[in-house]
C-alpha cells in the first residue's frame, strides 16, 4: 500500500482539522467586524469571542478570563517571562532548565544580559529533572521557576505538580510551556498549582498564528505587548478573531476526545515503537518510556545519520523529524538529547516520530515495512558498524 | 528542508563507488561522529595513478553525494592531477550544494590528501596537529585549516567559514578568534575585507571596475547596453550609462537599482551613485 502522506512530525506542527475550518470561514468572510466596535456588526462578536475563551478555559480547568490569546507559544513564553519581571523588578533570580524550547531557553542569554541570574537544571540519562536540585536553587531572590510540561522532542512528562507545590512553598511563581501537552494529555489548573502556562494552536489542529497564556487569576504582570484595551489591556492588537474561533473549536474537540483519542495514540505509537525496536538492531528509545506524552517518540538508531534517514523517508512520503546536527541549520545537535548525555551516535541519528489523532494503523504499518530497509542502506554506507568502529576511527 | 538539486539526489539514492577496497594502497579517514560526519576512502593506485576508489560515510544527504562524487572524479587520475582537485571541484562537479552543506566537499577533498598522504607514507593528521592551533573546540578546527579554505573558497565572512568548515557554528565562543584570523589573512593577501575599514581610492576604484565587469556589464549588454566609470569622488561614483542604455527610460532604475544596490553590496554600503552630467 502506498500513501500520499504519512505525517508523524505532529510536534512540529499539525493537521488543521475540518471542524476548526469550518467554525473559522464565517470569520474569514462575512464576520470580519471587529469585536471591539460600538455597533452590532463588530460589537455582536465579541460574544462569539467570549464562547471561545469559555471554550479553551473549559480545556484547561480554569476560567475564561485567565485566558489571554496571543499569536503564538512563543509570544506567550515571552510575555510570560519577561511580563512577570517587568512587574517585579526587584527580584532578580529565574530558574528553568536545560532542555527548554528555545522560546524559553534563548531568552537566558538575553535576560542575563539584563542583569538578572539565570539557573539552568540539569536532566538525567531519561530526560527528568532532580527536584532536590530544583530546591536547593531556589534563593531569597528567585522570582520565577519556567519548566516545560512535555518536551518537544522525547516527549518526556514533567513533574509539574511538584514543582509547582515547591513553587508554591517558596513564594515563587511557576510558568509551564505546556504547547506540546495541550490536546495530549488531561491539563487541569484547578489542581495545578501554576501561574502561568503558555499554548498554541497549530499543535492540536489549529492553524499557526494563534496562542494563549493562561495568567492565573490576580496575578501581577506587565503586558509584552503594549497597545489598546484588548485581552483586559494585558495584550494589545485587534484580536485574531477566525484564529480564536479555531482555537476554541479545536479545544472543544480535544475535550471530547481526550481520553479515547489518545489512548488509541498511544496504541500506533507503541505498535511502531516496539516494531522499530525489534526489527532494527542497534536502536534505544531516548527519553522515559514510562513518562511520555502518549504520541511522541524518539528513537536512536546508530550507526547512520539523521538528515539521510529523512530524505530516504521522505522518498517514501513519511514525515518525522531528527536530533542530528545536519538537518538543524546550526550545526549543533540537539541540546535535548546532549543534556541528557545521549552518546552522538545516538543523536545524530535519532529519529523523532510524533503521531496525533489522524493516523492509523495502516500507516503505522507502512513505516515499520519500508524504514528497516532504509536504515540497511545507509548502514552499508557507513563506515561504522559497532562501537569498536568508531573508537578505531578516531575521534 | 534543505534545497539539494537533482544532481545531489541523485548520487545521495544510488551512491557510485561504496565499500571499502581491503587491500587498498591508500586510505583516508576524516571528520568524526561527534560533528555527525565521517568518511573513509580507499584508494588503489597502480603507476602513479588510481585504477580504483571506494568509499563509506557516515553523514547527511549531502556527505553521501559529496564522497561519491569525489571517488567519480579521481578514478583514472594520475596522483598529480589527483592533488590539485579541490572541494569547489567537488561542488561544481555536483552542480552546486547548498552553502550550509559546503562543508561537506571539504571533508571529500580532506579525505583525498589524507588517502594520498596514507600512500606516500606521510601522516596527515600528525603534520597538521603540529602547525596548527584548534581554534574551534566544538569541531575541533584549527587555523590552519580555517586559513587553508578561506584562501581556496575566497571566503571573508565568519558565516561563510562556519559553512564550510563548522568552525564557530557550535558555541561560537571561538567566532572573535575566527573573525581575527580572517581579518590577518585577507590583510596579508593585500585586500581589505569589505566590510570594514578604509579602502585606499586606487583599491576602491579598482574594486567598483571589479564589480561593474563581472556584475553589471552582463546584465546590461544583454539588453545592448553598456557602462562607463567616470569618477569616483569620496562616496560618490559617477558612471555614464552607453548604447542601448543611454536615454532609455528606465536608466535611472538601472543606476539607482542595479548598479547602486551591486555596489553598495560589494563595494561600500556608503556609496552614492550618479549619473555624468546629471546632478
Amino acid at each position: 500500500m502506498a500513501f500520499d502522506n504519512v505525517y508523524l512530525d505532529n510536534n512540529a506542527t499539525t493537521r488543521i482539522a475540518p471542524e476548526v475550518l469550518e467554525a473559522m470561514l464565517p470569520y474569514l468572510k462575512d464576520k470580519y467586524g471587529n469585536p471591539s466596535s460600538m455597533y452590532g456588526f463588530g460589537g455582536v462578536l465579541h460574544r462569539d469571542l467570549e464562547a471561545a475563551r469559555e471554550k479553551i478555559a473549559d480545556l484547561l480547568g480554569c476560567s475564561p478570563p485567565e485566558i489571554v490569546f496571543t499569536s503564538c507559544g512563543s509570544e506567550s513564553d515571552n510575555f510570560a517571562v519577561r511580563g512577570l519581571i517587568d512587574a517585579y523588578p526587584e527580584k532578580r533570580h529565574l530558574i528553568t532548565t536545560k532542555v527548554e524550547h528555545p522560546a524559553i531557553k534563548n531568552q537566558v542569554p538575553y535576560l542575563r544580559k539584563m542583569g538578572i541570574q539565570v539557573t539552568e537544571i540539569g536532566v538525567d540519562k531519561k530526560g527528568n529533572i532532580d527536584l532536590n536540585e530544583l530546591k536547593a536553587a531556589i534563593t531569597n531572590e528567585t522570582l520565577l521557576i519556567s519548566c516545560m510540561f512535555a518536551n518537544n522532542e522525547t516527549g518526556v512528562l514533567f513533574p509539574v505538580q511538584k514543582i509547582g507545590k515547591i513553587a508554591r512553598e517558596h513564594g515563587v511563581f511557576f510558568h509551564t510551556d505546556a504547547v506540546q501537552a495541550i490536546g495530549k494529555i488531561p491539563i487541569d489548573l484547578s489542581k495545578l498549582p501554576a501561574d502561568l502556562l503558555s499554548f498554541s494552536g497549530h499543535k492540536f489542529h489549529t492553524p499557526k498564528g494563534i496562542g494563549g497564556l493562561f495568567i492565573r487569576r490576580g496575578l501581577k504582570i506587565k503586558p509584552f505587548i503594549i497597545g489598546g484595551h484588548q485581552e483586559r489591556s494585558r495584550r494589545g492588537g485587534t484580536e485574531n478573531m477566525p484564529y480564536i474561533i479555531g482555537m476554541g473549536r479545536a479545544a472543544e474537540l480535544a475535550k471530547q476526545n481526550i481520553i479515547e483519542e489518545n489512548t488509541r495514540v498511544l496504541k500506533l505509537r507503541d505498535k511502531l515503537e516496539t516494531g522499530i525496536l525489534k526489527c532494527i538492531e542497534h536502536t534505544e528509545i531516548n527519553g522515559d518510556p514510562s513518562n511520555r506524552v502518549p504520541n511522541t517518540t524518539n528513537i536512536g538508531i546508530y550507526f547512520i545519520e539523521g538528515e539521510a534517514l529523512l530524505l530516504a523517508l521522505d522518498k517514501h512520503h513519511i514525515a518525522a523529524s531528527t536530533g542530528s546536527a545536519c538537518a538543524s541549520g546550526s550545526l549543533q545537535p540537539s541540546h535535548v538529547l546532549r543534556a541528557m548525555g545521549v552518546p552522538f551516535t545516538s543523536i545524530h541519528g535519532s529519529l523523532r516520530f510524533s503521531l496525533s489523532i489522524y493516523n492509523t494503523e495502516e500507516e503505522i504499518d507502512y513505516v515499520l515495512d519500508v524504514l528497516p530497509g532504509i536504515v540497511d542502506r545507509l548502514r552499508e554506507l557507513s563506515p561504522f558498524h559497532s562501537l569498536e568502529d568508531i573508537r578505531a576511527f578516531g575521534t | 528542508m534543505w534545497e539539494y538539486n537533482d544532481k545531489v539526489i541523485e548520487y545521495y539514492e544510488h551512491p557510485r563507488n561504496t565499500g571499502v577496497i581491503e587491500d587498498a594502497d591508500g586510505t583516508g579517514q576524516v571528520g568524526s561522529l561527534v560533528c555527525g560526519d565521517a568518511l573513509k576512502l580507499t584508494l588503489k593506485i597502480e603507476d602513479g595513478a588510481i585504477k580504483d576508489a571506494r568509499f563509506k560515510t557516515f553523514g547527511c544527504g549531502s556527505a553521501i553525494a559529496a564522497a561519491s562524487a569525489l571517488t567519480e572524479m579521481i578514478i583514472g587520475k594520475t596522483l598529480a592531477e589527483a592533488e590539485k582537485i579541490t572541494n569547489k571541484d567537488i561542488v561544481d562537479f555536483l552542480g552546486g550544494l547548498p552553502v550550509e552543506k559546503m562543508h561537506c566537499s571539504v571533508m571529500g577533498q580532506e579525505a583525498l590528501e589524507a588517502a594520498i598522504m596514507d600512500y606516500k607514507g606521510l601522516r596527515r593528521e600528525a603534520e597538521e596537529e603540529d602547525t596548527g592551533e584548534i581554534v574551534c573546540n566544538c569541531f575541533g578546527v584549527t587555523d590552519t585549516k580555517i586559513k587553508r579554505v578561506a584562501l581556496s573558497n575566497n571566503l571573508h565572512t565568519t558565516e561563510e567559514i562556519t559553512n564550510y568548515t563548522k568552525a564557530g557554528g557550535g558555541c561560537g565562543s571561538c567566532l572573535y578568534k575566527i573573525e581575527n584570523i580572517l581579518d590577518e589573512l585577507w590583510q596579508k593577501e593585500g585586500e581589505k575585507r569589505p566590510k570594514e575599514g578604509k579602502m585606499t581610492v586606487v583599491q576602491k576604484i579598482k574594486k567598483i571596475e571589479e564589480v561593474l565587469e563581472e556584475e553589471i556589464r552582463p546584465i546590461l549588454r544583454r539588453d545592448g547596453g553598456n557602462i562607463e566609470l567616470i569618477d569616483v569622488e569620496d562616496d560618490r561614483v559617477t558612471v555614464r550609462l552607453m548604447g542601448m542604455c543611454q536615454g532609455c527610460n528606465a536608466s535611472l532604475l538601472t543606476l539607482k537599482g542595479l548598479v547602486g544596490e551591486k555596489l553598495k553590496e560589494l563595494v561600500d554600503p556608503a556609496l552614492e551613485v550618479v549619473e555624468d552630467g546629471l546632478r
